[in-house]
């Protein structure tokens, strides 16, 4: 590794999960466990106190079972109601071990596909336990009035996704995500209403209180107020969900926001693989500068429509039906022949960047600064063709198939899909990095825990399709209730924490420091601009492809663009009140520090994985090379203060039960 | 793709918070982009405000893509400007093609005591909340499920159990209805549940806490006047709303709830 | 505030239970007018048919009262009046009570205010139940509690009506009365239905709506035919 790469961090001491029993073979691991944690004792359970913050799936499925179990459970949601969490986004479905097809399915097979979805990245103890609960997942959220489809036998209706061969996803509709949260949420009002359940809406948290080495509360803003506060409990869980808003245009609601994990990391929590982000291909592309998020669009879409973009570039603003054939470049079918239009998800999109940087692109040009710092104007979107979909099948049956899709892009896009080729582009869409956690989902801070998408766990460098509302979900209903006892069980004699202790006041006065620093700047640029920049560079330099010199120009870019920040930032208004600018602040500051983190992390890693080409690691062809000799290891960061290098702890990945193979598309 | 500029008038409610009264501010804008989201149109109205040293408009969103509930206005006396689009839509999912140069465009808050105005556009609906906290779930503990196929559903009735589950709780429906009703909020889960086996032995104990709670946090009843259906960005049929009348009509006849109010 | 009521007991109190009392109610007026209305068309036969008709009514007859014997001559008339006079008061008392829960569900009215899918006769269900208990009144007045001092023939229902509707404006009048009423069980009927629990199809909403205009269609030809028919000079 070369001198200017590593003077980007310092090398830690290698980390390892101690909890797990991975002398056992790996499905005996999870019964083990939770026969060897410590319970607690019923009626202790309501003298604990338990911080969650986050309603989602793992959120929400946490706090509405740990008030079933006892526990005093105080949960917070910047949103105005918990069903607002992201996770009601998620359209596509969710993956269990049921084998109601009769297909060869099984826990093991569910554990492989994901293990090999990640690109051998994640850890095997995690995801084979995230495998055996999957089907209690289906059983409780069907209990729970989920309305997933059914067939006319009234039995549940499977299907397979994201390229797996087996028929393992529930679903319900294109709303799979909505319809879990809402059975979460519904579960977790009723605990409400028996008063176990004090939900908190319209509160962020803003930092973690550490006592003693001991995660032990957190300071939340009520965001229509503006009031500070701490909360004291017994342990925090953190359910905040992904980063892709780091990237400003993601899938991600607007709100996601990534300041509690990044608060917990500098209180000591380690980052896992924060350079690990799912770029999805079939997203309806950027309108202009106002664009504000981005839309996925299933990618089963992909089964039928061709993707191609003309080979002129003086064809872009052509209506893409005056094109003839001959002059139409369909690049996934030329260059992968027996894969085509269904290539993984990272191919698609990084196929797709070529072209448009190739200035192939179609659809509105949108500024761009260069490298060399030059705006240019760049067409961001590819053709994807149902003319030949439609012509075989009718428009009758692309109806049934797509047509909710296609309502949804004429709706944002004001055009005829049925007519007119759509156009797509990739998005950020997930982010499998986060907050390190050892198999008890335990960080490295005693007491803080971290589920969900939050935690690096289980997707480790690429997501499987279906997969992430069953980490949610299982992590809050069937993992979580069934370790974190284990560190209650010895809760009762931890020294008693109050509003008045030092690590309390000195933490509510960082976050009075900080919030009243950003309204003194009263500069002249918006937070969204900054943000923006933020995410350009971001996109530009650690999305698709990242290279070396692009990393450590994309490092320095970052520090000069959040010096910019404090000095020339204008928040407007004041504190005590519902200050929505302010709010938006604080987050952009917290992204600034992730992006730097990401980068170096990207930087680091020399090897292509997962959703990731790293251009220095390629075949010869041009594809994407997995290192696994020198980085088959999870990157856990500690946090090494400001103006302080980052500390890397690697856990070395141990494969028992599954084989490493490279993968191949062509 | 056929993009165009214009420039827009826009009446936007401003009220600093729940106890000082509220009233129509006036501001222009211009170089409005037809592929504009109507929550971008008003991102860009706050960075010119911002930019300007003016209080940016607050207004609630989260997703923009019309599936978490978070965003509501009433754009030119309709909620989520349904009265401008020809397709059913929450208000992120509102596109400014539906708007022409020189338009003058109404925007307020839901209007019902129940949801009492925080800022400017920014309402509390935490009452949507409580109505569901008061019954509308299945009481199934973690880890107390039967195995999924344990019960079949017809699919006819799973069918119409989603599309009641559909809802968003954005409110539309009670910014919408004359009376201020939540009517169509609490059909929708009553109907979800109703259809389905799991939900039958909370069912006649569910409506009445429900429609209690309903009533209690000072929504009003319901007219048939239909407006909530023709507003709800997820087209929730009015016919819920006769579901539940008849759920309720028949738990009258039913013991459920009657020993103590905290049953 | 606090509630100590049972759930079951705030289930008959809900904005729902009363919406069902109102329906019922309505319900029962409709059935009176339809029978009335058929009442009114004997005028069409001949004065003798009506005025028999009326008596009998009131078990002022030869042939004796409705349900007579069981009940005893006279008492008819009063239980019916008071029986339809609790209906149309619970349904007034039903329309209050939930009117002033709209009231107080309403903080501000909207600046600006686009309706979509009311009709005109919903909107004006409740300010039209207002001026038609007015005009009611009215009508009872004048056909029932001080017929001989308005004009014609103590004894003669006919002949009250027949001068009444002998008059152009009169009947002018009457019209308009009709088509408030009509519009008023326009929204009612279905309304009423809908609150019952019938309509949950948008099949069943669809024959509502048919069987609430072709009830309101019928009540207005059926009211109206009489008072033309005495303009006229077809009947006298």
């Amino acid at each position: 590794m070369s001198a200017t790469t590593t003077s980007f961090y310092r090398v830690g001491k290698d980390i390892s999960d101690s909890v797990a029993d991975t002398s056992l073979p790996v499905e005996e691991i999870w019964a083990d466990r939770k026969f060897k944690a410590k319970l607690v004792n019923p009626s202790n359970r309501r003298k604990l106190t338990v911080i969650i913050v986050g309603t989602g799936l793992a959120g929400g499925a946490a706090a509405a079972s740990l008030g079933e179990a006892g526990y005093n459970v105080e949960n917070f949601c910047y949103q105005d109601s918990p069903r607002r969490a992201h996770s009601i986004a998620a359209q596509g479905g969710i993956n269990a071990a049921k084998n109601y097809r009769n297909d060869n399915d099984s826990v093991h097979r569910l554990f492989y596909d994901t293990v090999k979805g990640g690109d051998y990245r994640s850890r095997e103890t995690n995801v084979h336990r995230l495998a055996e609960v999957s089907a209690n997942i289906i059983d409780q959220c069907v209990a729970q009035g989920v309305p997933f489809a059914r067939d006319y036998g009234g039995l549940l209706d499977t299907r397979s996704f994201g390229g797996v061969q087996v028929q393992r996803t529930f679903y319900a509709r294109g709303q799979t995500g909505q319809q879990l949260l809402i059975g979460a949420y519904q579960a977790l009002e009723r605990q409400v209403e028996a008063g176990t359940v004090n939900m908190h809406t319209r509160h962020e948290m803003l930092e973690l209180i550490v006592v003693g080495g001991r995660a032990r509360g957190i300071v939340t803003r009520d965001m229509v107020s503006g009031a500070i506060k701490s909360w004291i409990g017994d342990a925090v869980v953190l359910a905040t969900g992904g980063y892709g808003n780091v990237f400003f245009l993601s899938t991600n609601a607007m709100g996601c926001n990534n300041t509690a994990n990044m608060r917990a990391h500098r209180k000591g929590a380690y980052f896992g693989n924060p350079c690990y982000t799912q770029i999805h291909p079939t997203c309806i592309p950027v309108h202009g500068d106002t664009q504000s998020k981005l839309t996925l669009m299933s990618e089963s879409l992909r089964n039928d429509g061709r993707i191609w973009v003309p080979k002129d570039p003086a064809d872009a603003t052509k209506d893409p039906r005056q094109i003839p054939e001959e002059d139409r470049d369909y690049y996934l079918e030329r260059i992968y022949p027996s894969f085509g239009n269904l290539v993984p998800r990272d191919i698609a999109s990084r196929q797709a960047k070529y072209r448009c940087d190739e200035g192939l692109g179609v659809g509105p040009a949108v500024a761009e600064i260069d490298p060399d710092g030059t705006e240019r104007q760049v067409r961001r979107g590819v053709y994807l063709d149902f003319t030949d979909a439609i012509a075989r099948m009718g428009k009758a049956a692309v109806a049934s198939k797509y047509g909710n899709l296609f309502d949804m892009y004429a709706q944002i896009t004001g055009e005829n899909p049925y007519e007119t080729p759509m156009r797509i582009y990739p998005a950020v869409h997930y982010t499998m990095g986060g907050l390190w956690v050892d198999y008890d989902l335990s960080s490295n801070i005693p007491g803080l825990y971290v589920v969900g998408e939050a935690n690096f766990s289980d997707h480790g460098a690429n997501r499987l399709g279906a997969s992430a509302l069953m980490q949610g979900l299982g992590d809050g209903y069937f993992v979580l209730p069934n370790t974190i006892n284990d560190y209650l069980a010895d809760a009762l004699s931890f020294p008693k924490v109050d509003a008045s202790s030092p690590e309390v006041v000195e933490a509510e006065q960082g976050v009075q420091q900080r919030i009243s620093d950003l309204l003194a700047v009263q500069g002249t640029r918006t937070v969204d601009s900054f943000h923006k920049e933020l995410g350009s560079i971001m996109w530009e330099y650690c999305g698709m492809e990242r290279t070396q010199a692009g990393l450590i120009e994309a490092i320095g870019k970052i520090r000069a663009l959040r010096q910019q920040f404090w000095s020339d930032v204008k928040v407007t208004g004041v504190n005590e009140d519902f200050n929505q600018t302010l709010e938006r602040a604080g987050r952009v500051v917290d992204f600034f520090d992730l992006g730097e983190l990401m980068c170096i992390d990207a930087l680091h890693r020399r090897e292509s994985c997962g959703g990731h080409f790293r251009a220095e690691s390629q075949t010869p062809d041009g594809e994407a090379l997995r290192d696994d000799e020198n980085f088959l290891y999870v990157g856990a960061w500690e946090f090494g203060g400001d103006g302080q290098t980052p500390i890397l702890h690697k856990e070395p990945l141990i494969y028992k039960a599954i084989e490493l193979k490279q993968r191949s598309y062509k | 793709m056929s993009e165009n500029l214009m420039s827009l008038t826009l009446r936007i409610w401003r009220q600093p918070n729940a106890a000082t009264a509220g009233k129509i501010s006036e501001y222009k804008l211009a170089g409005v982009s037809s592929d504009m989201s109507f929550l971008e149109m008003l991102d860009m109205l706050n960075e010119e405000l911002t930019v300007k040293g003016e209080e940016p408009v607050a207004f609630d969103y989260d997703c923009r893509e019309g599936i978490c509930g978070m965003c509501g206005i009433v754009i030119n006396g309709v909620p989520h400007g349904r009265g401008n689009s020809a397709v059913a839509t929450t208000t992120c999912q509102l596109h400014m093609r539906n708007f022409k140069d020189g338009d003058v465009i109404t925007i307020e808050p839901w209007r019902a005591t129940p949801f009492p105005i925080i800022k400017d556009l920014v309402v509390d609906r935490r009452a949507f909340d409580k109505i569901i906290a008061s019954g509308g779930y299945i009481s199934v503990n973690t880890g107390a499920a039967p195995e999924a196929h344990a019960n079949a559903v017809s699919k006819l009735k799973a069918d119409r159990a989603f599309d009641a589950a559909t809802c968003v709780g954005c409110g539309a429906c009670v910014a919408a209805c004359p009376n201020h009703s939540g009517m169509l909020f609490v059909a929708a889960k009553i109907t979800h549940l109703a259809m389905l086996p799991q939900g039958q032995p909370e069912r006649p104990l569910r409506i009445k806490t429900m429609i209690g709670t309903h009533d209690e946090l000072g929504f009003a009843g319901c007219q048939n006047a239909g407006e909530c259906a023709a507003v709800c960005p997820k087209e929730i049929p009015l016919d819920t709303i006769a579901q539940l009348n008849r759920d309720l009509i028949a738990s009258l006849f039913n013991r459920a709830g009657k020993s103590t109010a905290a049953e | 505030m606090v509630t100590t009521l049972t759930p079951h007991q705030r289930a008959f109190r809900s904005t729902v239970a009363l919406k069902a009392l109102m329906a019922l109610t309505g319900l029962i007026l409709i059935a009176f007018l339809l029978m009335h209305c058929f009442g009114n068309l004997k005028l069409l036969i001949s004065a003798e048919e009506f005025n028999h008709y009326a008596h009998w009514l009131k078990g002022e007859g030869d042939a004796g009262g409705m349900l007579e014997p069981l009940i005893p001559h006279g008492w008819f008339i009063w239980i019916f009046r008071v029986f339809m006079l609790a209906a149309a008061v619970l349904h007034i008392l039903a329309a209050v009570v939930l009117w002033r829960r709209a009231y107080n569900a309403t903080p501000s009215n909207y600046e600006a205010r686009k309706k979509l899918a009311q009709t005109y006769a919903a909107r004006t269900q409740r300010l039209g139940g207002v001026i038609l208990g007015a005009l009611l009144l009215w009508h009872l007045l004048q056909f029932t509690v001080i017929p001989a001092q308005m004009a014609g023939q103590a004894g003669e229902p006919s002949s009250y009506v027949i001068f009444a509707f002998g008059q152009w404006y009169y009947v002018l009048c009457y019209a308009v009365f009709m088509g408030l009423v009509c519009l008023h069980v326009r929204h009612g009927f279905w309304s009423a239905f809908t609150t019952l629990g019938v309509n949950t199809s948008k099949r069943a909403e669809k024959v509502l709506n048919v069987l609430a205009y072709l009830i309101a269609a019928l009540l207005f030809i059926g009211f109206m035919a009489m008072p033309l028919a005495v303009l006229g000079g077809i009947v006298s």
